[in-house]
């Protein structure tokens, strides 16, 4: 650190100050002697007065209670969350053309579903040319090459979970992600079937900083019947990932999954510790073969930045969407896929340890896209 | 990666100030941006669309005012218009005429309601109260446990039982009455607001411990689905108010607005960090200036308030950039800035900040030398670093314990502050800026500082516009090279 940077942060804070005080003091001077000049303009209706806002709130209200499922196909588990959002496609399909009503349906649903502004301008900008070229000319084909177009865009990824058997030591899969998004419940999930698949797993619990999180993986552990290693509360991550490796080395285990502390990507101390775990579960007999992004369906447009910091930090292969059991869509993981080009691997569709199945683009986008 | 809003905003203003008026065409092109930047907050669809009519017949009526300037106009309106639907009743906890207080905490999975229900029980205990945790997630696996330890870690006691979570609560509710507790605090387990079997478990719970607030917790990074599930755990629980999770993060939080805007109920408290302290109040106007990426400026100024005598840190500013501040001025303001917290983190609540300084590890310890050499200085010397020769260079190192190259570096450096900030204080009084503005500023505080700084309807009022500038100012690029 430089003198000089210091001292333009110097100058720009006491300047920032300076006038901060001076406009909150202004604004008490005035507040206490005269109403604040305005140019006359009219007041604003109420709130309530605004039938939209009424209208986006009331959609849940109305669905019909649900009976819970057993754990079924993707597309099962969205019927119910889909009814939620039929407005918009019900409302396409429901013209005798293609208005620019249509556009605006189509733009509404694909917003609501966390798909984000600029790739969604794109789609929807991209249909109006084919409607403006007569390309399409009816309201289900409308729906049909949105459909289309989205499942062409995640076309060709590789979804297959890396598996090194000539690695000459175990195989190393990291999970990453914010707090709370489903890491260490994937963990359990996957595990079990690895397990079922023939593999021998070992689960190292590298959350040593969240209350009971190696109580947690335990739980999952004895549910899948993977091994398990864990070090102390409040110890080194990357101590227990180490040994995990060597445990797993000395016994012949194929495939250690490590599980970390959920961390905000934008704390960078925390992004180190994660670039060191991921370092050290290389240093012996390890070889990091997948590092996977789990990103929870409720996410907003944050989940980019997310992925940007994570793959930055840790070289990300594959993302996890969790929860997609709800009504969130997870929209924008297809905003990370096409952007930066990290293939969705598997999708969380509830608690129980089955819930996890392989992404598939085509019913993925069925559910974001059919009414 | 994305633009704040007001970056986006500066193109098309500075186009609407060359016309003086605005019309139709450049408000739809200014809702355009305005509506972007809501939606790439997380602001739910149908809640952008009626904050952006509103924000219209705000805008549209600047178009009809020559008086003020209309895109500083505009802005405004954007950021009262969101501050408005962010604030309103705020949520005064009151205590059970017989106690114990009751408070219910639901949620999704994974929103954080474990940590939070710590974390209020923790400010509760700030409040002078003894509260008891209850553990009514049975679902999670350790979730007890993990409540258990934070139990541990706040001194609170917790209370579960492993047969049921209804059971569990309503025997929370009974050993509270039995230990004397005044608040219990009941953690539920994260549920899907379209699980119906869970719903109608979290009712039960509800009816069995009849809370007087239920929290509902909700992930600050949430996207459009904030609002299904407001909706649904309101209708089913009747929401008190809501806890903002993850603060702490990037996300810009629209969730917040439209979870206020549709279920209508206060944001009580924002969860800022994984540290059990870090939870404070919610600050509806921060909030509108975050959604818009404009900067927490609002918390700076009130840490400088704090701080700072008013005075005081004005007269700094104007001798700052009339190019009178003296090296113990200097001091004096390191001092002040130093109580106002680390000044990383202050960097981070300025907008216009460039990037650069932005991301710079700035470490407090730094300061540590540049506040050995000043003191190292005669009062002379403080006031005029022109007449420190050679001789006294060699004594004010010696006795600052530092290099004579560090007293060069830190003499020159401040000779080109003091430039710098005479430039920029300039800058605002050139013709061609001044205008209708200039009148505004020549009260009797504004001397020596850009009247732009000073606009009261320059944004929040507060806005910095020079500083995005900064970097290209003379002066500057070349310091780190020296
Ligand atoms: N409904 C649902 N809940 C999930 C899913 N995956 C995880 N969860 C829940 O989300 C919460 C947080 O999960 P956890 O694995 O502890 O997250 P971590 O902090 O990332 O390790 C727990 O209550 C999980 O049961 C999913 O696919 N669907
Ligand atoms: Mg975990």
């Amino acid at each position: 650190m430089g003198i000089e940077i210091l001292f333009l942060v110097l100058a720009i804070a006491v300047v920032a100050f300076g006038i901060g005080v001076i406009v909150v003091s202004r604004r008490n001077i005035a507040a206490t002697q005269a109403p604040p000049a305005r140019p006359a303009r009219p007041t604003t209706p109420p709130p309530e007065a605004e039938p939209d806002a009424a209208d986006g709130a009331g959609v849940l209200v109305e669905e019909p209670p649900v009976e819970p499922v057993e754990p079924a196909s993707l597309r099962d588990r969205l019927a119910k969350a889909r009814l939620a959002f039929t407005g918009a496609f019900v409302g396409v399909l429901g013209r005798s053309g293609i208005t620019e009503e249509s556009f605006e349906d189509l733009e509404e649903a694909l917003l609501r579903a966390d798909v984000g502004v600029g790739v969604t301008t794109d789609l929807i900008d991209g249909l109006r040319v084919k409607v403006a070229a007569k390309e399409i000319t009816e309201p289900q084909g409308l729906l049909d090459e949105l459909e289309a177009e989205m499942v062409s865009r995640l076309d060709g990824s590789d979804r297959t979970l890396a598996f090194d058997a000539d690695a000459g030591g175990p195989n190393v899969w990291m999970f990453v992600g914010v707090n709370g998004v489903g890491k260490t419940t994937t963990i359990g999930k996957l595990a079990n079937q690895q397990i079922r698949d023939g593999r021998t797993v070992l689960l190292a619990a590298g959350d040593t900083f969240r209350a009971a999180a190696a109580e947690q993986l335990t739980t999952w552990a004895e549910r899948s019947g993977a091994e398990i290693v864990r070090g102390a509360e409040g110890g080194d991550p990357s101590s227990v990932i180490y040994d995990g490796v060597e445990r797993a080395a000395a016994r012949g285990t194929q495939l250690v999954m490590a599980d970390t502390a959920g961390r905000l990507h934008t704390k960078s101390n925390l992004m180190e510790e994660l670039k060191k775990v991921r370092r050290v579960a290389e240093k012996g007999a390890g070889r990091v073969t997948e590092t996977l992004l789990v990103i929870d369906a409720t996410t907003g447009q944050n989940g980019l930045t997310q992925a940007r910091e994570f793959r930055e930090a840790t070289d990300v292969t594959g993302v996890v969407l969790t929860k997609l059991d709800g009504s969130a869509k997870g929209g924008i993981v297809f905003a990370i896929e096409t952007e930066l080009g990290i293939p969705v691997k598997l999708v969380g569709i509830g608690e129980t340890i089955e819930d996890l199945i392989p992404f598939d683009p085509a019913e993925f986008v069925a559910a974001l896209v059919e009414p | 990666m994305f633009d704040n809003l007001s970056t986006r905003l500066e193109g098309i203003v500075k186009k609407i100030r060359g016309k003086g008026r605005l019309t139709e065409a450049d408000v739809d092109e200014v809702m355009k941006e305005i509506r972007t930047a809501l939606l790439e907050a997380d602001v739910n669809v149908a809640v952008v669309r009626s904050i952006c009519n509103r924000i219209r017949e705000t805008a549209i009526g600047a178009t009809r005012s020559s008086a003020l300037d209309p895109a500083q106009q505009v802005v405004k309106s954007v950021n009262d218009e969101l501050t408005r639907a962010l604030g309103g009743e705020t949520l005064s906890i009151t205590y059970a005429s017989k106690p114990p207080t009751v408070v219910l905490m639901a949620g999704l999975q994974g929103s954080g309601k474990t940590t939070n229900s710590a974390k209020l029980a923790a400010w509760f205990k700030g409040q002078g109260r003894q509260p008891l945790l209850v553990g009514a997630d049975l679902q999670r696996p350790a979730a007890v446990e993990q409540l258990r330890t934070l139990g541990r870690q706040i001194d609170v006691p917790v209370f579960s039982d492993p047969s049921d979570p209804v059971r569990a609560s309503a025997a929370g509710l009974e050993e509270a009455k039995r230990l004397g507790r005044d608040v219990v605090i009941v953690d539920t387990a994260g549920r899907l607001s379209i699980d119906a079997e869970m719903m109608e478990q979290v009712r039960q719970i509800s009816a069995a411990v009849d809370p007087d607030f239920t929290f509902l917790v909700i992930d600050a990074m949430t996207g459009q689905d904030a609002v299904q599930t407001a909706e649904a755990f309101h209708a089913t629980l009747k929401i008190d108010a809501v806890i903002m999770s993850k603060m702490d993060g990037d996300a810009r939080g629209g969730a917040a607005l439209s979870v206020k805007e549709v279920i209508g109920v206060p944001i009580a408290f924002a969860s800022t960090g994984e540290k059990l302290t870090e939870f404070e109040q919610f600050h509806p106007d921060r909030m509108a200036g975050r959604i818009l990426g404009m900067g927490d400026m609002l918390t700076l100024i009130e840490q400088a308030e704090r701080a700072f005598e008013a005075d005081q840190a004005e007269q700094a500013a104007a001798k700052l950039m009339e190019g009178q501040f003296t090296l113990d001025d200097f001091l004096d303001q390191m001092q002040q800035i130093k109580k106002m917290g680390s000044l990383g983190s202050l960097m981070g609540m300025m907008p216009g900040v460039p990037k650069e300084l932005k991301g710079a590890k700035i470490d407090d310890d730094d300061l540590k030398p540049i506040e050995a050499i000043i003191r190292a200085m005669t009062p002379d010397e403080r006031a005029q670093p022109v007449i420190i020769n050679g001789s006294r260079r060699q004594r004010i190192a010696n006795g600052s314990g530092t290099q004579v190259g560090d007293v060069n570096r830190l003499v020159k450096q401040f000779g080109e502050m003091q430039k710098m900030m005479k430039k920029f204080g300039m800058a605002g009084q050139k013709p061609g800026k001044k205008g209708k503005k200039g009148k505004r500023s020549g009260g009797p505080k504004g001397r020596g500082l850009p009247p732009g700084l000073l606009d009261p309807n320059a944004g929040q009022g507060i806005d910095l516009p020079g500083l995005p500038g900064m970097p290209n100012m003379p002066g500057i690029p070349g310091m780190s090279n020296r």
